[in-house]
């Protein structure tokens, strides 16, 4: 058994694991009790489980525990709660932009990454930064006029 | 709201740890075991809280759909409430000791005939609730009014709906008669009220069942066969010694591994060395199309026959056949399966995303050997199922596999499993026929179809735990009625619709988003494109022609209205250059009863390649009466945007032993980059009945898309999905 110094939404929290490969995400859903990360496919191809790592968006699926040591993490619960959302979680609100909901932390973490990078991105460049995140639901539309409307963009008209 | 919220996940938590509780207000008569599921009383869907607040219970559950706030609002209008109070509504959904037994939540039916039954129980409950206060206030019912949870007359005295009925029970049986609001007087019906799940889920605070945990609760993965039917022949558990707190359990050729920690799970499972049989022998994928046709059948059926067909048979010059290929398809939810299982000596209770909690306790009571009555089976969100996929067979894995460790186990399929085990959408194969008098009339019309038999609407599908563990299980949930709407929309005086029903299946099949008729409506709509092009008329003229129902006519052309429908006969002319552009449109009115939908879309295809990029997709959609449109919108675009994932990367593939597409590299669904413009319009109609809107509008999405592509490149597309090679071979042959 290690143990493992987490940096998780600004705090500093130790956790134990009999492997060091273990993924991130599981000791963030189970150790940590943060469960907004979904488990979508363990292989780093849909996004479900996407964090920030120093700002960058990552798949906590495949990044190992030993690896985001030391590292800056933030979830999506760091971001903002119910009562006081992040600004791009208040437009997935406004925009109702998910139907189960379960890509939606994906969707939210990518977003947020995407406008730190480029504070008014274009419909293409969204659905660029959006590609690797799926949605089975259908969504896409809903989730990108709520990119748009956190960059502050005028959303497109909706007919 | 969040409040609200807090005291369900509060409610969940304790639900597995205390017997006999009480929640969020209601008295031990309201509990578990003592309320009443008795669809024909008002009290099986509705309590009111000491506090006057009110509390539903809804047998039929929300899958990402909106449910949630549209049963709010439906009960929420018969009581008079305010939005703010609506939204304060306590709902309970899909527990099998709380809930009453209202049917899966299956076949777009969860506003149309759940809520409607809520709707009838809240409206009785307020004839109630005025007949109380009319005893109380020495004034007659018919003066007093019900408002903001106060009940009096103009200018007289009020009491409130917690003092007359708070905490206790209304004894009343649902009335059938009791007269609901006039739709004109709505003020809660019709708008669009936020969803109140989407907070938690925007910010990760949600509860899915993937979430959910006990007080030492093992986590478990199972490990399905190598093949399809393969029998387990060795379990080497030395081989995953060095993995700590893990355990083997097998049960026949049942197989699971437990861990105190998930990621030792994960890893077990992986790690375990086991020996499987080979399988049972599947047609594989390229095997379907002659399966099919080859059976063996259980029996041919007659399901519509009216006037002759004979016309067909006859030397018309303009008599047109054409085969159409649906394929097996996987639900692809995003979250694989997960559900957790809590058995004891005497009683179970059982938390999953299953869309027929009801349906299923007695099978999960039976596998367990426990009575009916002493399994209590819980619903949590899932992923997004759309049909059976595989959350009621992890419901079953890990009730079999908690009962055998004798502590509570939650089970998590992985993204292989689900993809690979999930119960597959059937495959359908489809001949039409079709003749066209002097007058370019639909003279008569033959549809055969090869479907497999659990497919006739039979409550079917197997639970792989107990199959495989060797124990027995009664009958599960029905896969939808898959055959209808292959007659077309249009008028014919001889019409043939027959089934040759194949004794078995490719592989296990289930309902899958609008059972059959998106197959059906991509073979109907599709050919009746090419009886149009066969005289050179325009596809949306030759329907509008002699259709006589004013709401299909309206959706017909709104949505031709949306999109710019260019009138010409298809194919369009000759465009030079290296993409050629198209419209198409299709049409449905769903089961011939229900929903009205048409879709249209334009496209462009790249003529070297075969690539389609659909730039736009038009749909307008009448559903009767829309409780909540933004919720209906949600459901209108997810339709669109996964039948066309549907039409344009699916096809689940196997071999002779086992499914192969088990990633998202190998069974690739939509991507962000492929998502057209949407436009849509919804025809509100206060006066008629609330239709379903979560399957109508797929149906239409692959024929307006074929059409489409016809009208781009007069190729011919009859066999989803529609991949680039399709495109070409079909561009070839249309040349």
């Amino acid at each position: 058994m290690s143990s493992f110094d987490l940096n998780v939404n600004g705090r500093l929290q130790r956790v134990e694991s009999w492997d060091p490969e273990q993924p991130l995400l599981y000791a963030l859903r189970n150790d940590l009790r943060l469960h907004g990360a979904k488990f979508g496919c363990g292989e780093g191809q849909c996004g479900a489980c996407t964090v920030l790592l120093d700002d960058r968006p990552v798949r906590s699926c495949q990044l190992s525990v030993a690896a985001a040591a030391g590292k800056r993490i933030t979830t999506i619960e760091g971001l903002g709660s119910p009562e006081k959302p992040h600004p791009v979680q208040a437009a997935f609100i406004a925009e109702q932009a998910a139907q189960c909901g379960y890509c939606t932390n994906g969707m939210v973490m990518s977003t947020v990454a995407l406008l730190r990078a480029r504070p008014r991105p274009s419909l293409d460049e969204a659905k660029a930064a959006l590609n690797g995140n799926l949605c089975r639901c259908g969504s896409h539309d809903r989730v990108l006029r709520a990119v748009q409307r956190a960059a502050g963009n005028p959303p497109a008209g909706r007919s | 709201m969040n409040a609200r919220l807090i005291s369900r996940r509060e409610f969940l938590q304790g639900s597995a740890l205390v017997v006999g509780f009480s929640f969020a207000g209601i008295s031990a008569a309201q509990a578990p075991g003592t309320r009443t599921l008795d669809l024909t009383e008002v009290d099986a869907f509705l309590a009111i809280r000491k506090d006057g607040s009110v509390v539903i219970y809804s047998g039929k559950v929300d899958l990402g759909t909106g449910h949630r706030i549209a049963m709010r609002q439906m009960v929420g209008e018969e009581l008079s409430m305010s939005a703010a109070e609506v939204q304060r509504i306590e709902l309970i959904e899909g527990d099998t000791a709380l809930t009453p037994n209202q049917g899966p939540t299956a076949g777009s039916t969860g506003v149309m005939r759940g809520g409607v039954q809520l709707r009838q129980a809240a409206a009785t409950a307020r004839e109630t609730l005025l007949a109380l206060a009319a005893a109380r206030l020495q004034r007659p019912a018919a003066e007093l009014t019900l408002e903001a949870g106060m009940i009096g007359a103009a200018g007289g005295a009020k009491v409130s709906i917690a003092e007359l009925a708070g905490e206790r029970a209304f004894n009343v049986k649902l009335n059938p008669k009791a007269p609901l609001k006039d739709p004109q007087r709505y003020s809660i019906v019709g708008r669009s009220l936020p969803r109140p799940d989407l907070p938690e889920k925007a910010t990760g605070r949600f509860l899915y069942v993937h979430d959910f945990t006990l007080p030492n609760m093992l986590h478990a993965r199972v490990l399905r066969p190598a093949a399809v039917g393969a029998k387990l022949l060795e379990v080497d558990e030395s081989s995953i010694r060095h993995i700590p707190g893990t355990r083997v359990i097998r049960i026949g050729n049942f197989l699971g591994v437990l861990a105190e920690n998930e990621w030792a799970a994960v890893r077990a499972a992986r790690e375990l060395k086991v020996r499987w049989s080979d399988g049972t022998g599947l047609v594989g994928t390229d095997g379907v199309a002659g399966w099919a046709r080859r059976g063996p059948f259980a029996r041919d059926e007659v399901l519509m026959n009216k006037g002759d067909t004979a016309a067909l048979a006859g030397g018309s010059a303009k008599a047109l056949r054409a085969t159409y290929f649906w394929p097996v398809q996987s639900h692809a939810s995003m979250g694989p399966a997960c559900a957790v299982a809590d058995v004891q000596a005497d009683r179970a209770t059982i938390w999953s995303a299953s869309q027929a909690t009801h349906r299923y306790q007695p099978a999960l009571a039976r596998i367990l050997g426990l009575t009916r009555e002493s399994v209590r089976v819980i619903y949590l969100d899932g992923a997004g199922c759309y049909g059976m996929n595989g959350h009621d067979d992890a419901a079953a894995d890990a009730a079999l596999l908690a009962k055998a460790a004798g502590r509570p186990v939650r089970v998590q399929w992985s993204r292989a499993d689900e993809l690979g085990w999930d119960p597959k959408g059937p495959p359908q194969l489809l001949e039409l026929r079709g003749a066209l008098d002097a007058n370019k009339r639909i003279a008569a019309w033959e549809a055969e179809m090869w479907v497999p038999l659990a497919t006739a609407n039979l409550a079917h599908v197997p639970l792989l735990g107990p199959a495989d563990a060797g124990i027995a299980q009664p009958a599960g949930q029905s896969v939808g009625l898959i055959s209808q709407n292959a007659n077309p929309p249009y008028p014919t005086a001889n019409l043939k619709v027959s089934a040759h029903w194949l004794a078995d299946a490719p592989l296990r099949p289930s309902n899958i988003r609008a059972p059959g008729k998106v197959a059906n409506c991509f073979a109907v709509e599709s050919f009746v494109d090419q009886l149009a092009a066969s005289v050179g008329i325009d596809a949306l003229e030759f329907r509008l022609r002699d259709m006589t129902d004013p709401r299909g006519i309206e959706v017909l052309k709104r949505c031709a209205a949306l999109i710019g429908w260019s009138a010409h006969a298809s194919p369009a002319a000759r465009q030079s250059g290296a993409k050629a552009r198209g419209r198409g449109l299709a049409y449905i009115h769903y089961k011939h009863s229900e929903t009205y939908a048409a879709v249209a879309m334009n496209v462009e295809v790249e003529r070297a390649t075969g690539a389609i990029r659909v730039l736009q997709i038009a749909c307008a959609h009448d559903c009767g009466l829309m409780i909540n449109p933004d919720a209906v919108r949600n459901q209108v675009e997810g339709n669109i945007l996964q039948t066309l994932s549907r039409t344009l990367h699916e096809r689940t593939t196997f071999d002779a032993q086992r499914v192969t597409s088990v990633s998202w590299a190998s069974y690739p669904i939509l991507r962000f980059g492929d998502v057209p413009e949407l436009r849509i319009e919804l025809v509100q109609r206060l006066g008629e009945p609330p239709l379903g809107a979560g399957e109508a509008a797929s149906t239409p999405v692959p024929a307006a898309l074929a059409n489409a592509v016809f009208d781009a490149t007069g190729a011919i597309l009859t066999e989803v999905p529609f991949a680039p090679e399709m495109v070409r071979a079909a561009m070839k042959a249309g040349t």
